[in-house]
Parts: C-alpha cells; structure tokens; sequence
C-alpha cells in the first residue's frame, strides 16, 4: 500500500505560518528580543526598564482584557472603548467631588462607575446589535462621538471641587492630578524597591512604601532606583484576569462564545444570541470603566476631554500582538500581549532616543506597529468573496 | 440599471412622499437644521461667513469629489485618502526641493503625485480586497499605518538617507522636515501675485471672477443644458445623431426625471442667471450684497472642480464605469458576468487615491503652508463627513451630494465657534460640538446604513 505523501516544502510552511492569528506575535517576539538585546549593548540600565515595562503592563492590562468579552460574544475587538473609559472617568470623578481619598477613594471610583458603565453598555451592546457585520467602524465612530460629546459634558457638569476644576472660567482641568486622593495607591502597597549606593554599591530593600518616600529619603544622585515590583498592581492584574477566565468557563461565558464563535448554530440551539452580545458588550465596557481607574491610578493623573478620543486602538494591538484574532480571545493573549507591546514601547523609547535623538522614532514605530497588527488581523476578517 | 420599477407619483399620497423624503435625507435635514440655527446665534456679517465659505468650497471640494467612485464600486467610504493626499505633499516637498514654483511648479507637483498615487492606490486595493466587508474600518486603520510611514520619511529618512538640496525646510539638526514649511516663493511676485518659486495661490491665481459675474454664467449654463435635455430628441433628429453618440449620452440624466421638476430646476437656474447679471453688471442690490459683490472666485480651481465632477459622471457611462456598479451591486454577480472583481476594485480605489492627491496640493496651494505632519491628518474625516451631510450613503453618493454637503458641513464650521461663545461664552464649546457633528454624522450615517442592510438581510 503506498501513501501519497504530500512535500510539504518551506514556501508552503511559510505561508501557513504567516496566515495563522499567532504571526504577529512571533515577529514582536522576535522584535521585542531585539530591542532588548540592543538595549543591553547600549549599557542601559535593563532592569530598571524590565521593571517599568512592567509597570506599564500593569497600568494597561485591564484595558486590554476588556477587549475578551467584546470578542468572544462576537461583536469583534472593542473599538468602542471610550465609552466605557468615559464611565470610568465620570465614577473616578464623582469618588473625588464627594471627598473620598485612598483606597476607599479608589474603591468608590469603582463602584460609582459601576452603574454608568452598565447602562451605557446595554445601550451599545444593542446598537450593535442593528448594526451586525459593520461593528468595527460604527463603534469607532461612536466613540469619537461621544468622547466630543462629552468634551462638552466636561465643561457643564455641576462639578465644584477646587482640585478638579479651573481656577478662572468654567469646566474641569485638561488634565487632573491624584496626588493626595488615590495616586499610586496600587503601586506602591505591598510593592518592593530595590535600591543601590552608589558609592558602596550596597542594596536597600523598601518595601510598601510610596514613590514619594522614595524621593524624600533618597537622594538620587547618591542611589540608584534599579528595580520596582508592584504587587498589588499585579495582583490586581492576575485577579481580574482570573475572574474572567472563571466567567469563560461558566455556564454563561460558555453560551457567550457559543454565541460569538457561530450565531446561526447557537440560534438553531435556542440561545439568544443578541442577549449574550449584549452581555459581552456590557462586560467589556464595565471593563474599560475599571481599567481606566487602575491606569489613573498608576499614572497619577486623569486625563480628560480629548485624551479617550485614540484609547481603543493600542488596547486591540495589545490583544491581537498576544495571539488573539478578531473572533477569538484567550486570557492568556491578553497577558502576553500586554506584557510584550507595552514592553516593547517602553524599552524602544530609550535605544531609539540613544541611536537617533531627535525624530521620535519610538512613536513612529508604535504606530506603525500598532496599525500594522490591526490591519492584519483584519485581512483575516475579509478574505475571499 | 432598470431593476427598479418607478412607482407612479400618483399613487403615492403627498404625506407618505414627506415622510419618504425625511427617511431618505433624515442626516441632511438635521444637519441643515443645525446650520440654519448656527447661522442664527453666530449673527456673523453675511459678507464673512460668505468670503469664508468660498474660501472653504476652493479648497475641499475636489478632495470631498474623490471620494465618489469607491462608493459607486461598493468600497464604501475610502478614509484611506489621507495616504492620497501624502502623495500630493510629498510631491509638493521634492517640488519645494528643487525650488520649482509658480504655474510651472504646480504642473510638475500634480505630474510627479500621480505615479506616486497611483503605486499607493493599487497597495490599498490590494489590501482592501484582502478585507473584504470591512473596507472603511481597514481604510482608516491604513492611513493610520500610512502615517506611520509618512513620519519614517520625512522625519528620520529626509535628511539622513536621502539628501535634500533645499536646507531651509530642514529641521536645526539637519534630518526631517520642518514643522511647517512655507509654500510662499521669496522671488518678486508678477502682477497676478504669482512667483517664479512659490506655490502659493500658483492655481488660484491665474483667473479670478466676481461671484455673481459666475452665478450669472452658470445660472446659464445649467439653463441651456436642462434645455437641451428636455428637447434632446429633437436635437438628435435634427443632428441625425444615433442614439449611443456622445452628445445624446451626455443630454440623457442618470435618472429620468419628471416634467415638472425639469421646468422649477430650469426656472431656479434662470432665477439665478438673472439675479447673478443684475448684481454684478447692473450693480443693483442691497449694501450688503455689493460687498459681496467684490468677493472673487479662483475661475482655474473651480474648472478643475468641475472636471472631476464631470469626470465622475462620464466614467459611468463608460464600460470600467458599468463594472463599478456592478461590482458595487453584487461581487458575486459580477463575477459571474466575467468581470475580474479583485482588478475593478484596485483601479477605483487608485483613481480615488489621485484624485486625493490632487484635492490636497489644490488646499495646500490655497492655504500656503503645508503643515508636514497634520495637514493630511483631518481631510479623511472631513471629506467623508461632507459627503455624507450632503445626503449620501455607503452606497450612493453623487456630485451634487458632494457639493451640498461642502457648503452645508463647512457652514458649520464657520459659524460654530462664534456660535459657540455667543450662547456659552466659551468658543472651545463650539469647536467641541462641531467635532462631535462631524463624527457623530459618520457614526449615524455608517450606523443607519447597517441598520438597513441588517434588517434586509432579515427580510430575505
């Protein structure tokens, strides 16, 4: 008996492996290794940026899992995402003008938004719903919408706290400092900093304490801040992370991706298939509300006005660079994906600036990047006629 | 195309035709509501708001015109024209290089964007093919990539890889292009206001004409035409022309309309004609209107304007034109009828890309300064929201949406901002709300557009 053994030869492998959803995420591996190596040869200080990459990932995770339950019930990657980021902020807000500060400050911010994100997630769970098979661009321009919307919104709402509002004329701050209300809240408990002398190169341990400790008590010109671990903040993380995955594995999250992954066979099975994009659609925005709370925090200050108008695209990079495609998402993309975009950003701004200072070349190559992997994942949504 | 049948107006009561016409143009109709009410509160001098709009109508309608085609071939709205106008700048740059300027200048800039266009239009087509159902969220994605690119260019390349002979748009360093370079020659202007190496106002320019002196001619114009149509039978027997000749094509309308409207648009162009001779050689009207009798229109911009829109005409009548709309139609029927679906795709999505190529160096030689990494940023978004205030959709768009939808959505953004401060005492209001409009408009139309096509398909 002879078998009819198909030569599988290097063009055909090529072409298997440049089609399948996880090709972006070999390449930015590849190059996320390079810009490490580069950075290495340059004497940067490689630690110190591990460590702020992974404070990014940390600051941006929750965004980028927000972008899980918009997958999974079908209607695509999330590119309505400031609107939920706009709830957040709204609860964020509120948590300051009623005067809480700390961890209930950041926990009120997040309850307040609860509600808001809700409500306004059903709303956009069943507009997309009307709009089957265009979600992508009616979301985005829903969100460019709103967000000019609520530019307005920022300049009337009955807001009076002298932190948050301009000393002369009307409306909140561009931009609104957390210090003294939750700043840093999640990085800096339980985190540990590693320290050293200069000069007898000796290793301090901090541990809990806040940035502004850090600076007070050590003067950076005779100690070096080479590693910090948020704890809390990956905790957090991980936490989220780990909900979700149980809500994937529910009996609802099941009948959600039975859902998402083939509508006409989930309706000949007698699910409501427009139920459970509702669903998906609310979870990503209350999502959305929380991460951005989580990225204030971290950041130490709330952006407002334009500042949501570009959000949801490095969030859907994020999670298509970890392996995800426009119809399917795992936690584990989220993770990966996080971790190696905002890695790669933050370790290619400093070789970039070393090689070439001027040209922002790091913001060129997030874009190109970022557009790059969207584009791609959508040339897998298309396909043949 | 005679899939539909007509229904006879008859039939229809006069309050089904409202409530059809409010379904149809309901984007139009509020927009229009909302300039009306803008004009209103903005209280601006008619003489501003109309020198402003001219202004606006010269510098976007050719980039608004460019978008057409891919809508007749199905694609949509092509957001992906801000790569066409990276064409046009970068052809303006190497241009600028070299120092060329003035009518010749211009001729070279709109000569060497066209094979730069043209290679960036058949790589979007290409890749739109490969995104097929989802070319605007695509088209917009890739002129976001684009701009990636276009930044790789002029900011690291221009300079380090590339020698460029004019150092003066450099930055300090040497490497990239200035912010802003200016498109103004240095050379002693002639008595037209042009210069030997500037681009500025190169097209505006050459001829300009009192408005009314235009409206007086055009009035005319569509006067004789609608004429000539209405008698076009006559006209062909007592030509012996056959009936695919030319002249009989051109008088045939895209769509036959009935006697009565023939007789109020003829009588609307005589008004016009009228009004246009009395303002402008009799010099009758009130003080208000001889101000604006002073304002003049570039003659040359709106001649290449209005090619394009008889170019957009003519093309459908032509056979590549049939394939767009059958291609729009239904991809698969056209497949079937031997047409190469994935090749009439690419040359309209090209077509459109020149055409935005030249739209943008037609505002930069307008405006007089290219703003290297932002003026091509808002054309999509602009474009795109002006056609659809003019009444189009996804998948029918035409001239006279566009040109409506230029003075509508530029209206707007005129009088907002004073609008704006006027009401709230804050002109940023204005400008927030004329962004939310813009997008808001995009998402509605995009919106409503699914809603249908969902609802349809539930239906089928």
């Amino acid at each position: 008996m002879e078998i009819n053994r198909e030569r599988i030869t290097l063009g055909d492998r090529w072409k298997k492996l440049a089609s399948s959803s996880t090709f972006p995420r070999m390449i930015i591996t590849l190059f996320f290794g390079l810009v490490c190596i580069m950075a290495i040869a340059q004497g940067l200080q490689f630690p110190q940026l591990m460590s702020s990459s992974l404070g990014r990932f940390g600051m941006n995770a929750i965004l980028v899992l927000a972008m899980v339950p918009a997958i999974q019930s079908g209607i695509g990657p999330n590119f309505g995402l400031p609107l939920g980021i706009i709830t957040g902020l709204l609860g964020a807000l509120i948590s300051v003008q009623l005067g809480f500060t700390g961890i209930f400050g950041f926990a009120a911010a997040q309850a307040i938004a609860l509600p808001f994100s809700i409500g306004v997630g059903i709303l956009f769970g069943m507009m997309l719903n009307r709009v089957k098979g265009s979600e992508m661009i009616v979301s985005t321009y829903t969100g460019f919408a709103v967000v000019s919307l609520m530019s307005i919104g920022w300049i009337f709402l009955p807001f009076t706290d002298a932190r948050m509002k301009w000393p002369l004329g009307p409306g909140l701050r561009n931009v609104i400092s957390l210090d003294g209300v939750y700043a840093g809240i999640l990085n800096d408990a339980f985190s540990l900093k590693f320290l050293t002398e200069k000069a007898s190169g000796k290793m301090i341990v901090l541990f809990n304490q806040t940035e502004s400790y850090l600076t007070q008590n050590y003067d950076s010109t005779l100690y070096v801040n080479n590693f910090n671990i948020p704890f809390l903040l990956i905790a957090v993380v991980f936490f989220a992370c780990y909900l979700m995955w149980l809500f994937t594995k529910s009996r609802t999250g099941m009948m959600l991706k039975a859902a998402g992954d083939n509508p006409r066979f989930a309706k000949a099975n007698g699910i409501n298939v427009d139920k459970y994009r509702v669903l998906g659609t609310t979870l990503s925005t209350v999502l959305a509300g929380a991460g951005i709370i989580v990225f204030s925090q971290s950041y130490g200050f709330m952006q407002l006005y334009q500042a949501p108008l570009m959000a949801a695209f490095p969030a859907v990079a994020a999670i298509l660079i970890g392996g995800a495609s426009a119809k399917h998402a795992k936690i584990s993309h989220v993770l990966i994906g996080a971790f190696l975009f905002q890695g790669l950003l933050t370790i290619s701004l400093p070789v970039a600036n070393a090689m070439y200072p001027e040209g922002n070349l790091s913001e060129i190559l997030r874009m190109i990047v970022q557009n790059g992997v969207i584009l791609y994942a959508l040339t897998k949504v298309g396909g043949e006629s | 195309m005679s899939e539909f049948v007509s229904v006879p107006s008859k039939e229809l009561s006069f309050k089904t035709k409202v409530k059809n016409f409010v379904m149809h143009h309901i984007v139009m109709l509020i927009f229009l509501t909302i300039c009306i009410a803008g004009i209103i509160l903005a209280n601006q001098s008619p003489f501003y708001l109309v020198s402003q709009l001219l202004e606006r109508i010269s510098r976007n309608t050719f980039l608004v015109l460019a978008l057409i085609i891919p809508v007749i071939a199905g694609m949509g709205l092509n957001f992906s024209i801000i790569i066409g106008a990276m064409a046009g700048q970068i052809a303006v740059v190497i241009a600028k290089n070299f120092g060329f300027g003035g009518v010749g200048g211009m001729i070279f800039v709109m000569a060497v964007a066209v094979p730069i266009a043209i290679l960036f239009g058949i790589l979007i087509g290409k890749l739109l093919n490969k995104t097929r159902g989802q070319e605007m969220i695509a088209s917009m994605i890739v002129g976001f990539f684009a701009n990636g690119l276009y930044q790789l260019l002029f900011l690291v390349f221009v300079g380090l890889i590339i020698p460029m002979k004019n150092t003066d748009i450099l930055l300090r360093t040497g490497v990239g292009l200035r912010n802003t370079v200016d498109l103004a020659g240095k050379n002693p202007v002639n008595d037209i206001g042009l210069t030997s190496d500037g681009l500025k106002y190169s097209i505006d320019s050459i001829w300009k004409m009192g408005i009314f002196n235009i409206m007086f001619f055009v009035g005319l114009v569509v006067f004789l035409f609608a004429l000539g149509s209405m008698f076009r039978n006559n006209i062909a027997a007592a030509l012996r022309l056959k009936e695919d000749h030319l002249i009989t094509r051109i008088l045939t309308p895209s769509k036959e309309k009935s006697k009565n409207v023939q007789i109020i648009g003829m009588a609307i162009a005589a008004f016009f004609a009228i009004w246009g001779f009395v303002v402008h050689y009799l010099k009758i009207g009130s003080p208000d209107i001889l101000m604006i009798r002073s304002l003049k229109f570039p003659i040359v911009t709106a001649i290449l304007i209005g090619l394009v829109a008889l170019f957009n005409v003519i093309i459908q009548k032509t056979k590549l034109g049939q394939d767009f709309r059958t291609v729009g139609h239904d991809q698969h029927v056209a497949k079937i009828s031997g047409i190469q679906v994935d090749k009439v795709r690419v040359v309209a999505i090209t077509i459109s890309t020149v055409l935005a190529a030249w739209g943008q160096i037609i505002l930069l030689q307008n405006v007089g300064v290219l703003n290297t990494y932002g003026s091509h940023m808002t054309i999509g978004l602009f474009s795109v929201a002006a056609l659809l205030v003019g009444g189009a959709s996804v998948s029918k768009a035409t001239n006279g949406q566009a040109f409506l939808g230029v003075l509508l959505f530029h209206t707007l953004f005129i009088v907002s901002p004073t609008a704006g401060k006027n009401l709230f005492g804050d002109p940023q209001i204005g400008e927030f709300f004329r962004a939310f409009v813009a997008y808001g408009v995009i998402g509605l139309s995009l919106g409503l557009y699914a809603w249908k096509r969902a609802m349809a398909k539930r239906s089928a």
